[in-house]
């Protein structure tokens, strides 16, 4: 047993810590540190230029184009790019539908679609959740129905991520109503441009539009663009989601939150001394930072093990996101009064105008409201422990 | 020992239960928000004849002689209503250091323009860097004849940019951090070098930045004696945490009830979320944290009116702790059995759970006054 990074791991660390130096361009690194509104161009920049490096996805193998890493060096490399102040890669097309695609797809879709997710040509969404599923996605009832050569789908889909920006949705549709709801539900992948898709915003309590609702009124979608086998999809969809709460546990960015409150801690005042000297304040950044270091550790545990990310996954889904959450509440009570102003324009590279407090405080109060979707989205935290006591415990 | 409520006070929660449920709608609030001003001023004369604006001014001064505990029913249901008008900032903070602090002439000058809700004040006391010590102010004063002339940076003026007036606290002694050596002033917010940068907040109040740079107020604008504000600025921030509380309280009890009502309706895997024992058990948690702040909010309305010093501030500390642990629990589990729907902008419980975060921040979050309270014990 050793918990040191190998001489190797140090040098990959090193090198991918010098790329970043060299090539995360300033006036993006200036956007993610400041917490400032995300922008398409500056996701697909950044996607583009780590394309060109050979280093477009991380997590996937060398034959797809991938950087072929071992989990440890998708680590650092993540831990490297969120301190440097790099935007987080977007995870519907890399981390959630390629795998899929990889491994349950063809060869026509794995050629068709992979190319673009690398170079960040094309933008996905996820299309689970429905008005009336949510944790309980196996009633999902949007529908899609086989005419001839294309499926014709109907229904809604929501809480749609991105789906404002996006060229593809991956889908879960039901095409056959036989058996448990488990039982007929498809994987598809649907072309946003398609004629009868319509995408209206949902405005989330920041005042932010980042969630969508999407329609589909008898949109048409070749055959081919099925993964899998018809009413295969919930096996696929269980097999994504053990991927996305792996990355839910989202240390890297954590990490540089961590190291970022630590600063600010130092720099904001509480009266005539710094607020880390205000011992309230020490213990609980002592307490949120053990706990960030146990769950750091815990996720290396848990992706060293060679039988794979198992029902385990949900601790780290549960624990990740609690931490964020908390790491952003203490970045907005560390402002003091000063987060409650709220200044949407403040939000844009180039403003100059007043602010109430640090630039750390214009944006913490938003944050702070807009994650508390952690614990709630990709699986609710409850669903979660229903899981560990269900599938690890046996209850 | 008795805890309810006096036949007047009642009537008068009554009242108010019916305008808040009939006259402030989700939807009306939100035009208010989206106005210029973030006041309704129709609402805000509403008020008057109901006699809210003037209820803790003595009767000499067309007020109706009342104290803490009926603030904390006006308060309690302008919290389940979610009201954005500035009562707090007028009535209670400003309004109160006049009536505590002010002589006649000034009573007489602002009391009744308050209380017929044509004037609007507000308190500048809190500066960048002070976090919540009261007695961090670094805001200077030059006395030039029978003028002072003020300068410094006043910061979290709450509706500081739709009030006339403002009280402005700054240094005409001592050094920062010093109780002593702290003055009051009427000012103008027209007055010739304020600057106000006025901000929406969070939950749908206005908050301003001000900053003064050589104001100058004639010795007649000087509320109270010179360098001896420090207890009634204390003392209307303690009026404000009691009042705080208790809207708290009332936001809470709006919360249960909206998420009570979701998780009754929203099904999933074929029956009412409300049947998982899991929620029941977290809606039973938000409920006890309610009635325990409610307790609390009683205790800071019966001392908040106390001027014994010692008391009065543990009662505040433990309640305004206490409250504001509750508003982040019931605000946070309110948001999270709402599920997607509790971060979205169109559903009541975001703007409670907005409203709950920014009052557990304001005059001290729970860190703060905990450690107020831990502070006495080793007196």
């Amino acid at each position: 047993m050793d918990l040191n990074y190998t001489p190797e791991q140090e040098a990959f660390r090193a090198e991918v810590r010098q790329f970043l130096d060299e090539n995360l361009p300033d006036d993006i690194r200036e956007r993610v540190q400041k917490r400032l509104r995300p922008d398409k161009a500056m996701t697909e920049r950044w996607q583009k230029i780590l394309f060109d490096k050979g280093w477009g996805a991380s997590t996937w193998p060398e034959e797809f184009g991938g950087t072929g890493w071992s989990p440890v060096e998708q680590i650092i490399f993540e831990e490297e790019c969120a301190l440097a102040g790099a935007p987080r890669q977007l995870d519907f097309g890399l981390r959630m539908v390629a795998p899929v695609i990889m491994t349950f797809g063809n060869e026509a879709q794995k050629k068709r679609f992979l190319p673009g997710i690398l170079s960040g040509e094309d933008w996905w969404c996820q299309g689970y959740s429905e008005p009336g599923a949510g944790s309980d996605l196996a009633s999902l009832r949007t529908s899609a129905k086989l005419e001839g050569d294309h499926y014709v789908v109907n229904g809604q889909k929501t809480w749609t991520t991105l789906g404002q920006h996006a060229d593809w949705i991956f889908c879960l549709v039901r095409t056959s109503n036989e058996g448990k709801p488990q039982q007929g539900i498809s994987f598809l992948l649907i072309d946003m441009n398609s004629p009868g898709i319509e995408v209206r915003p949902i405005i989330m309590l920041d005042g932010e539009h980042e969630i969508n609702e999407v329609y589909f009124d008898n949109v048409k979608v070749p055959a081919g663009n099925l993964v899998g086998e018809e009413n295969k999809g919930w096996t696929y969809a269980k097999f994504l989601l053990g991927h996305e709460r792996t990355g839910l546990a989202n240390v890297g960015q954590w990490k540089a939150m961590m190291k970022r409150l630590k600063e600010v801690a130092r720099q904001e005042q509480d009266g005539q001394r710094p607020l880390i000297e205000n011992t309230r304040f020490r213990d609980r950044l002592a307490q949120l930072d053990a706990e960030l270091r146990a769950l750091e550790l815990t996720v290396l545990r848990v992706l060293t093990d060679k039988r794979g990310p198992g029902p385990q996954a949900s601790i780290l889904k549960i624990r990740g996101t609690e931490i964020g959450q908390q790491l952003f509440e203490m970045l907005m009570e560390a402002g003091g009064q000063d987060p409650i102003a709220h200044i949407p324009e403040a939000l844009e590279l180039d403003y100059n105008g007043p602010r109430a407090g640090s630039m750390e405080a214009t944006p913490s109060a938003g944050d702070y409201f807009n994650m508390r979707k952690l614990s709630i989205f990709g699986g609710s935290n409850e669903i979660q422990r229903n899981i560990i006591s269900q599938l690890v415990l046996g209850l | 020992m008795n805890f309810d409520l006096s036949e007047e006070q009642q009537m008068l929660n009554d009242s108010l239960r019916r305008f808040v449920t009939n006259e402030y709608s989700f939807e009306k609030r939100g035009e208010i928000i989206s106005s210029g001003t973030g006041i309704d001023r129709a609402t805000w004369s509403n008020f008057a004849e109901m006699g809210l604006l003037g209820f803790t001014f003595p009767e000499d001064f067309d007020g109706l002689g009342g104290n803490a505990v009926d603030t904390m029913v006006v308060m309690e249901n302008f919290g389940r209503g979610l009201v954005v008008e500035p009562y707090l900032a007028t009535v209670v903070l400003a309004g109160g250091l006049i009536r505590d602090a002010g002589n006649d002439a000034q009573k007489a000058d602002i009391l009744p323009g308050i209380a017929s809700g044509e004037r609007l004040l507000a308190l500048a006391h809190y500066e960048p860097g002070a976090r919540y010590n009261l007695s961090h102010v670094q805001t200077t004063t030059r006395k030039d004849g029978h003028h002072f002339r003020i300068s410094g940076h006043k910061t979290a003026v709450l509706h500081g940019g739709q009030a006339n007036q403002l009280v402005v606290s700054a240094r005409t002694s001592g050094s920062v951090n010093d109780e002593s050596g702290l003055s009051l002033f009427l000012v103008d917010r027209d007055a010739k070098g304020v600057k106000v940068d006025d901000f929406a907040t969070h939950d749908g109040h206005r908050t301003a930045e001000i900053s003064l740079s050589n104001v100058t107020v004639s010795a007649d604008n000087l509320i109270g004696t010179a360098d001896g504000a420090f207890p009634a600025i204390e003392k209307a921030v303690d009026l404000g945490i009691a009042a705080l509380c208790a809207e708290a309280v009332g936001a809470m009890e709006a919360m249960n009830a909206a998420t009570l009502e979701y998780i009754k309706t929203r099904k999933q895997f074929g029956v009412p979320i409300g049947k998982f024992q899991v929620l029941q058990h977290r809606m039973a948690d938000m409920f006890i944290q309610t009635e325990q702040a409610r307790t609390m909010a009683i205790l800071a309305a019966s001392e908040a009116d106390s001027d014994d010093r010692a008391q009065r501030r543990e009662a505040v500390s433990m309640a305004k702790t206490l409250v504001g642990q509750a508003a982040r629990y019931v605000g946070q589990q309110g948001v999270q059995l709402h599920g997607g729907m509790g971060v979205t902008d169109e559903m009541f419980a975001a703007h409670l759970f907005k409203r709950l975060t920014l009052i557990n921040l304001l005059f001290g979050d729970a860190d703060h006054h905990l450690a107020q309270v831990s502070d006495g014990l080793l007196v």
